[in-house]
């Protein structure tokens, strides 16, 4: 039986890649905190676990230098405005600076989950390949 | 890699603090200077935050900039002094109507969003850090 690396790591590949898109989005809010008319935005983590996985295959490849490169201005699936606690802040800025940082900190955390998982699927591979 | 680029933008968010806190700075020191006429005298300096946007003008990856620096278009405040070298043919000296309640706040918040951007890049090393070491 020969060894998947794709089944190995499994889904905490995608779930990588999302948290440390999400980390990107949050940590924008948190630098434009005092930009007016900056909106708030957050990525549904559900949503867009679930797009990544049903799009894994398509991909549209440039075959010309003239094609528009589809990759841009994709949005990251599942990114929405987040609705503000407080609606008037008086410059239109949604940035709750301490949602925000709970946010950047959860995510962090469970960014460290998904590394973890990762390492012990790691170390179970190692072991199994050493068979000692 | 996307943990990359938040050092872009909270490095982006930093230089912007501190091109806020600076002209808090210049505000504050600048509260007494007067001049001898409406014209001359030092106005109050605001930066104008907006966000980077990419080609295609969706802040997905962005940071943020200092547009442009404001001067506020408050009247300078005339004192009678006939006494100062600076003073009009009428006696008075023209002082910037600078609040100075309003430039400690101004100071404050400058310096909370520094350092919260300042914890978002050191959370982000930490993570990288992890991320670099990850199968050992």
């Amino acid at each position: 039986m020969a060894i998947s690396f794709e089944k190995a790591f499994g889904v905490h590949e995608t779930a990588l890649n999302l948290k440390a898109k999400r980390a990107e989005v949050i940590a924008n809010n948190l630098a434009n905190a005092d930009t007016p008319n900056f909106k708030s935005r957050d990525i549904d983590f559900k949503k867009a676990f679930e797009l990544a996985n049903s799009q894994r295959a398509s991909k549209l490849i440039r075959t010309h230098e003239s094609h528009i490169d589809s990759r841009i201005g994709t949005e990251i699936p599942g990114l929405s405005y987040r609705i503000p606690l407080q609606p008037d802040t008086g410059d239109g800025n949604t940035v709750e600076a301490q949602i925000e940082q709970t946010k950047f900190a959860e995510n962090a955390m469970q960014y460290q989950t998904s590394l973890t998982f990762l390492n012990s699927r790691i170390k179970g591979l190692i072991s199994a390949l050493k068979g000692e | 890699m996307s943990l990359y680029n938040i050092f872009e933008i909270s490095g982006s968010a930093m230089s912007a603090q501190t091109v806020r806190l600076n002209t808090t700075a210049s505000n504050i020191a600048n509260a007494d200077s007067v001049a001898s006429s409406d014209g001359e005298v030092y106005k109050a300096r605001h930066p104008v935050f907006s966000t980077i946007m990419n080609q295609l003008g969706n802040a997905q990856s962005g940071g943020v900039r200092v547009a442009g620096i404001v001067e506020s278009q408050a009247e300078a405040i005339a004192r009678y002094q006939p006494e100062n070298p600076m003073a009009d043919d009428e006696g008075y000296v023209y002082a910037p109507n600078i609040s100075l309640v309003e430039e400690m706040a101004n100071m404050i918040s400058a310096s909370r969003s520094y350092q919260s951007n300042v914890q978002v890049a050191n959370m982000t090393k930490s993570l990288l850090t992890k991320t670099l070491t990850l199968g050992q």
